[in-house]
């Protein structure tokens, strides 16, 4: 009968009058954000980071550029680069990953956040000081080390580039040789102040090594 | 010096009026003191149906919200509650554009017109004990008489606007107010015949049992078709968003489209005045000697929730499904309800031509009765007009090429 589907309709939406509106007013309160969110504001280490430029190569979009040089620290040993320019322009960036990815240090780390928005184009790139100095709240996609610390970007403490790469190698090489040895936690070691491996300098500045003649 | 009223006065009746004047009379001669005190009234009435389009807007944004589960204006005041406000503003700040091509004259008188009709029914309906603006002897003659000005001022919104889309629009509008025009007020023909007069003081007071028991399919009727005459979501062709964009106000900016905006708002809180006095027996209610404002106004709050309600659940109707509804199944309702009423009064009616309160309870019970087997049959069979049965066949949609 004409009616009856009507009143259903009348009903659907009274029902509706008594639930709860499911509105999130944004600037007071967010959504819930999981934690392999890929956000802006990527997150980069710099002791981390060999310049090896793996993230620029697998770019698809070619929006990152890194100019480094020589650090003529330790030739010998295999010189780490000093990085002068990088510049991650994200009014091009698709948030794909691929540069995160591709970081065979561990060095690069999608962002948690998601509020960038610029007035302006040239605000839109982000620059070597800005990536020095900005928070470190490195999202947990492609860093499955970070999920099991079960690590939440928006809800936790920022990280230090001691506490979020994977095992270093020498830890890795040992238990390959059959050695049983007892990892300590990332975050134990924070709470000591020791640092995670004797290869790695606390200090963000690498120290000269004296190399001497003729060797 | 003092005035006072004489019974013969058409305004006696008003106690409101008649306060007014003697207080002002005091100091003022008496005619000027009747200039005065008229002014003041209508004043009251304007400034009273403005303010509660304007409050209108508010609670039914936030009703819709909550209907369609979202929050709805929330930001400014108290719960929003200054949103009209806001919005108000904001219109009175922006530019009052005219078409190159428009009527200016016409053009400017629109939102007048609009507004007039929905401000002057509220002359004649009682808010409580005697205090209706004018007890006219032809009330229900002159709210339908005074509401069909709206069709006038859609149709000149349409012609003076130079655009298409406002033609368009006002041309479904005046369809639609036309069609629905008879249907509404047939209905109301059942109402007068139960109350025995055109008096809305004199139908109020004959309501001792609410006239929605009585003639239910007659409520029906008039709540269908004034929703249509307001242009109202499941009817609103004429200015319907998706096709229209705005109807036949699509050229009004600024000042002007605030005052068709209230007239709009005002219309559902008058309309809603109208069924009340009606159909809800008005301000009739407990304590109604002292509180009859009270109960006029909360009969008012929960039409107009039913209207928002209404507004909230439907999708608009396509032209043809409109006319359908008006022509095809809520004229013959209305006719039926018209003849069975008739026969009723003729049947129960005293010596003297009026009916008990027992009378209108085996009335309500009949009206029932008829008005559940009109609606079966009746919605069985605009069933097949308005939704065609059986699948639909290739040739509906041909381009012609092949046949």
């Amino acid at each position: 009968m004409y009616g009856i589907n009507m009143a259903k309709g009348l009903l659907v939406t009274l029902k509706n009058l008594t639930k709860k509106p499911f509105t999130v007013q944004y600037p007071e309160e967010r959504v819930k954000q999981h934690p392999r969110f890929r956000g802006e504001e990527f997150v980069w280490y710099e002791e981390r980071c060999t310049g090896c430029a793996s993230c620029a190569k697998y770019c698809p979009l070619g929006i990152i550029k890194i100019v480094t040089t020589p650090s003529e620290t330790a030739p010998a040993q295999g010189d780490k680069y000093r990085l002068e320019v990088f510049d991650i322009s994200i009014n091009r960036c698709m948030f794909c990953g691929l540069c995160v990815e591709a970081c065979p240090y561990d060095a690069l780390y999608m962002g948690s956040g998601f509020e960038q928005g610029q007035y302006s184009r040239k605000n839109m790139v982000i620059d070597i000081d800005h990536l020095r100095n900005a928070d470190k709240h490195p999202s947990t996609f492609f860093r499955p080390q970070l999920e099991e610390m079960s690590y939440d970007p928006r809800a936790g403490r920022p990280l230090h580039w001691q506490e979020v790469g994977r095992e270093s190698w020498q830890w890795h090489q040992k238990e390959k040789a059959g050695m049983k040895i007892e990892r300590p936690v990332p975050s134990d070691l924070m709470d000591q102040g020791l640092p995670l491996d004797s290869s790695f300098v606390e200090d963000s500045k690498p120290k000269p090594v004296q190399v001497e003649d003729g060797e | 010096m003092s005035c006072v009223l004489t019974p013969d006065n058409i305004l006696y009746d008003t106690l409101l009026f008649r306060v007014i004047y003697e207080w002002v009379g005091g100091v003022l001669p008496c005619g000027l003191s009747y200039a005065v005190s008229g002014i003041a009234i209508m004043m009251l009435l304007v400034n009273g149906v403005l303010l509660g389009a304007g409050l209108f807007s508010w609670v039914e944004r936030r009703l819709i919200g909550r209907f369609h589960n979202r929050i709805g204006p929330n930001r400014w005041g108290p719960f929003g509650a200054l949103q009209p406000l806001a919005d108000l503003v904001k219109l009175i700040f922006k530019e009052d554009l005219t078409p190159r091509g428009a009527d200016r004259i016409l053009f400017s008188i629109v939102p007048v017109a609009m507004l007039a009709p929905v401000v002057l029914v509220m002359a004649v309906v009682p808010f409580a004990k005697d205090t209706a603006l004018a007890n006219l002897n032809v009330g229900v003659l002159y709210i339908l008489a005074v509401t069909s000005i709206t069709s006038v001022a859609v149709f000149m919104a349409g012609w003076a606007s130079d655009n298409r889309y406002a033609l368009f629009g006002a041309s479904r509008g005046v369809a639609v107010l036309i069609s629905y025009e008879v249907p509404v007020v047939m209905s109301l023909l059942g109402v007068v015949l139960v109350a025995g007069s055109m008096s809305l003081d004199d139908v109020v007071s004959a309501q001792t049992v609410p006239f929605l028991l009585v003639q239910p399919m007659a409520f029906f009727v008039f709540f269908a078709g004034t929703s249509a005459e307001l242009n109202r979501t499941p009817f609103d062709l004429a200015e319907a968003e998706s096709e229209l964009i705005a109807g036949f106000h699509i050229e009004y900016s600024g000042v002007k489209f605030a005052l068709i905006q209230a007239a709009e708002f005002g219309a559902v809180l008058t309309s809603s005045a109208v069924m009340v006095t009606l159909f809800l027996s008005g301000w009739s209610g407990p304590l109604s000697n002292y509180l009859g404002w009270a109960w006029f106004l909360i009969k008012i709050g929960v039409l107009a929730f039913v209207f928002s309600w209404v507004r909230a659940s439907f999708p608009r109707l396509r032209i043809d499904q409109l006319l359908a509804f008006a022509w095809k199944f809520l004229l013959p309702l209305s006719i039926i309800n018209l003849f069975a009423t008739a026969v009723q009064v003729y049947c129960f009616r005293d010596s003297t031509g009026m009916l008990d309160t027992a009378d209108l309870w085996i009335m309500a019970a009949i009206n029932f009765g008829v008005a559940l087997g009109c609606l079966l049959i009746f919605g069985t069979l605009i069933k097949e007009k308005v939704r065609p049965a059986g699948p639909l066949t290739g040739a509906t949609f041909s381009t012609g090429e092949a046949d």
